[in-house]
């Protein structure tokens, strides 16, 4: 059968339910990608029936066809490239009249269209009853009743997918909306001379894009301009329809355009299509509303639910971490007992095991982050969130929406900045995004918590809960000063219109936010796991290289036998274990020292005096500049390294106090110094998981602006801290 | 028939007939998209927290805009 493929594409607005639809229809079929180039997720599942297999591309979800956001250009672009044979199209029944709009846009396209009439169930509770057969007659398009969220009308809608495409054979019709006295006589002159130049022809219908001249959509006009001088001359039309417009009804072409589209839907429905019910109401949304986005009781209930969702994701996320870091440890002490002593072993216990380890060990937590937000999302807590919020984040240059990635980042301490990028995506404005995304690893994120813990037990031991409370208000100062200084100057702009839809409230189906979920962590695993991997093992070699000297090696072996045979003679008695514990705590001071100089002997080392000349402008103890380095794979490495710089061999991360009492007996921290290193380590370069997740969420480019602006503007911060307050010191 | 006033100033709970809209560009496109155009009701259900934005009932759904954006377009007061 030559119809047995058939290649169709699932769009609809945001909230109709199109994904429920998508996921019901593909089942575990789908698979995740991106659009060539860009961010925005690509699904891609298989049906297959009575012979049929059909191919579904789910299409962001937008509100109309004119492209500004990434999500409207990728939506339009599927189908005027791809060409599908049907088109489906899932409209909230219980907003029809709005929901249609994008309907009659694809109608106008000439895309075979298939409508389903998502939420009837919700529909019928209302009381309200949609003739889908007159619906049907109207439109000239197959119209079926959906309830998504039940998986019913998922057979019906398939059904009519294959009859449209055995009927239509690929062929698009476009159907021709009068757009009123002024436009229309304008309309058919375009179309005409375009029809004679064949100005584009090969790809859209001649009208649809004298349309789009008129409504001044850029993509088409810039395509235009390319494609030959016709263009100049629609342009001038374009300007004449504007003037003939303006003086008519003071208004502009485009807004006739969209008046027009809503007059047709307006006549269709109101001939007996929807009957029952003056409106569709929304009762309980609106009662829960009054409650929820209260005055007083509103911000509480949100404050509320961050922290839980926060507490939550950090708590209960520690015990699937500590399995997972447990595996790991276990796995390295396997490598440690059966690969022979060597790089090899080194190369595969600290850099491999060691560096996945820690990237694996954020899944638990972005499993549960995700999933709760995937929950809040489609119930539609979080288009209250930035509706309550926006006034706030907005004097800042942020989005309401900013708020949940940056608590997740560590906006409470003990955060941590990968899930928090990640869930920036919820952003639909992509400035307002991109300047949450390169703040939110500012943040008090988990591992400069423990940091923070060992520097503050060192030198503020009188008020160690004042200097974290300190840490952390400068924390959230410098995201919202620095989000405003880039929005006015790298990521400057306009900010997005905030003209959003809230939602009613609708409980979200399991399977859903499963899939979501596991689309997210399955995403995160592979890509950052395997950048992560090479990064690991360059930090891995760059602590490692070049070894000390043989003869210096020498040394310290002759030390160690020194001090064996003294412990000997020292204890003639002592035999088995007792001899041997005397013996190894004899050794391990020698064998710190040793690590202590094979550390600043590595290339991280040299590098850390390398830059000692310019770190001394901020004060920083040469120990710190080598941490400092060493924290950029994760920041966690900053205690270690401390640890193995001070001499003191391996120190648990959590329980640094015997650390802290080295440090504080370090003459090299003076005050200025401490608050220097404070201030930089707070704002210096994301650690390398976070850099491959800013990549991954925007590009390359920023991920390294972020690695760069980040560190520059650290070290100025660094040194303007460090010399002020060496000035009252 | 009322004067047009801004939609900003129009109180929570009462209804208005949308009168115009003067935003261009992609401001006055995303308002149309979601279906503000001259003549259709709608209704301040709410005000966040601090004033700004502002939640409105149309077309069978809730929209929300800023005030800033609010203020493009000319609403008749229905009492």
């Amino acid at each position: 059968m030559s119809q047995a493929h058939i290649r169709a594409a699932m769009s609809g607005q945001p909230n109709c339910g199109k994904s429920t639809m998508f996921n019901a229809i593909t089942g575990g079929s789908a698979r995740v990608g991106n659009y060539p180039g860009i961010t925005v997720d690509r699904l891609e599942g298989t049906y297959r029936k009575n012979g049929y297999e059909i191919k579904l591309v789910d299409l962001p979800g937008t509100y109309s066809l004119t492209s500004y956001s990434m999500e409207e250009v990728v939506a339009r672009n599927v189908i005027v490239d791809e060409h599908p044979d049907v088109v489906i199209n899932m409209v909230d029944a219980t907003a029809l009249e709005r929901s249609l709009y994008l309907a009659v846009q694809f109608m106008e396209i000439g895309a075979p269209l298939v409508l389903g009439l998502n939420m009837m169930d919700e529909v019928k509770r209302n009381g309200v009853a949609i003739d889908t057969k007159k619906l049907s007659q109207l439109l000239n398009v197959p119209v079926v009743a959906c309830t998504a969220r039940l998986g019913q009308g998922r057979e019906e809608l398939m059904a009519e997918v294959v009859q449209l495409a055995k009927d239509t054979k690929g062929l698009w019709k476009p159907i021709r909306l009068s757009y009123g006295p002024d436009l229309d006589p304008i309309l058919e002159r375009m179309a005409k001379r375009i029809e004679e130049e064949g100005f584009m022809t090969g790809r859209h219908d001649p009208r649809w894009v004298a349309i789009k001249y008129l409504e001044g959509d850029e993509l088409v006009i810039e395509a235009g301009r390319a494609a030959g001088p016709l263009s100049a001359e629609l342009e001038a039309v374009c300007a004449e329809a504007e003037k003939t417009t303006r003086l008519n009804s003071n208004t502009t072409p485009d807004a006739i355009i969209a008046d027009w589209r809503y007059g047709f839907i307006n006549g269709l429905l109101k001939q007996g299509v929807v009957t029952g019910g003056d409106e569709l109401r929304r009762n309980m949304s609106d009662n829960i509303d009054r409650v929820v986005t209260h005055k007083l009781l509103g911000p509480l209930i949100m404050a509320g639910m961050l922290w839980a969702m926060f507490y939550i994701t950090f708590t209960l996320g520690a015990y699937p971490q500590g399995w997972i870091e447990d595996g790991f440890t276990a796995l390295s002490d396997l490598g440690t007992t059966y690969i022979p002593e060597g790089y090899v072993q080194s190369l595969i216990v600290n850099g491999i095991i060691g560096g996945v380890g820690a990237v694996i060990g954020f899944t638990p937590l972005i499993l549960i982050m995700f999933a709760m937000l995937v929950f809040l999302e489609d119930l539609g807590y979080m288009a209250r969130v930035a509706y309550m919020m926006d006034k706030v984040m907005r004097i800042f240059g942020l989005h309401g929406m900013s708020v949940m990635p940056l608590i997740m980042s560590g906006g409470i301490p003990g955060g941590c900045a990968v899930p928090g990028v990640m869930c920036a995506r919820t952003l639909r404005s992509p400035r307002e995004r991109l300047a949450t995304i390169l703040t939110a690893p500012f943040m008090v994120c988990g591992a400069k918590t423990t940091a923070y813990l060992m520097l503050v037990a060192a030198f503020f031991p009188q008020s160690p809960t004042g200097a974290m409370f300190a840490v952390v208000i400068a924390a959230w100062a410098f995201v919202l000063l620095v989000s405003r200084l880039l929005r006015w100057t790298v990521v400057k702009g306009e900010s997005t219109p905030f003209v959003m839809e809230i939602p009613p409230y609708r409980l979200p189906t399991l399977r859903g936010v499963a899939v979501h979920t596991l689309e997210r962590v399955w995403q995160y695993v592979k890509k950052a796991g395997t950048v992560i991997l090479a990064v690991s093992i360059v930090m891995w070699a760059v602590m490692t290289f070049p070894e000390l000297p043989e003869d210096t090696v020498a040394s310290f072996d002759a030390r160690r036998s020194i001090a064996e045979e003294q412990v000997k003679t020292a204890n003639p008695q002592a035999t088995g274990e007792d001899l041997d514990k005397l013996v190894s705590d004899a050794q391990t001071p020698i064998t710190d020292e040793q690590n202590e100089a094979a550390l600043q002997y590595s290339v991280g080392g040299s590098v850390g005096s390398f830059l000692k000349p310019v770190t001394d402008l901020a004060g920083f103890p040469w120990q710190a500049n080598i941490a400092l380095i060493g924290a950029f794979a994760a920041k966690e490495v900053f205690v270690s390294t401390m640890a193995t710089a001070y001499s003191m061999g391996e120190v648990d991360p959590e329980d640094a106090t015997s650390l802290s009492d080295r440090l504080a007996a370090d003459p090299a921290w003076t005050l200025p110094a401490i608050l220097s290193v404070f201030v930089f380590m707070l704002l210096y370069t994301p650690c390398m998981v976070t850099v491959v997740c800013i990549a991954k969420e925007s590009n390359w480019k920023w991920a390294l602006f972020s690695v760069g602006g980040s560190m520059a503007f650290a070290f100025v911060m660094a040194v303007v801290v460090f010399h002020t307050t060496k000035l009252f010191v | 028939m009322s004067e047009p006033i801004c939609l900003r100033q129009l109180p929570v709970n009462t209804q208005a007939v949308i009168h115009s809209v003067a935003a261009a560009g992609e401001l006055g496109r995303r308002i149309r998209d979601m279906g503000i155009v001259p003549g259709t009701t709608v209704q301040v259900i709410g005000r966040a927290p601090l004033y700004d934005p502002v939640a409105l009932r149309l077309r069978d759904f809730t929209l929300t805009l800023r005030n800033s954006e609010a203020d493009h377009i000319l609403v008749i007061r229905q009492d």
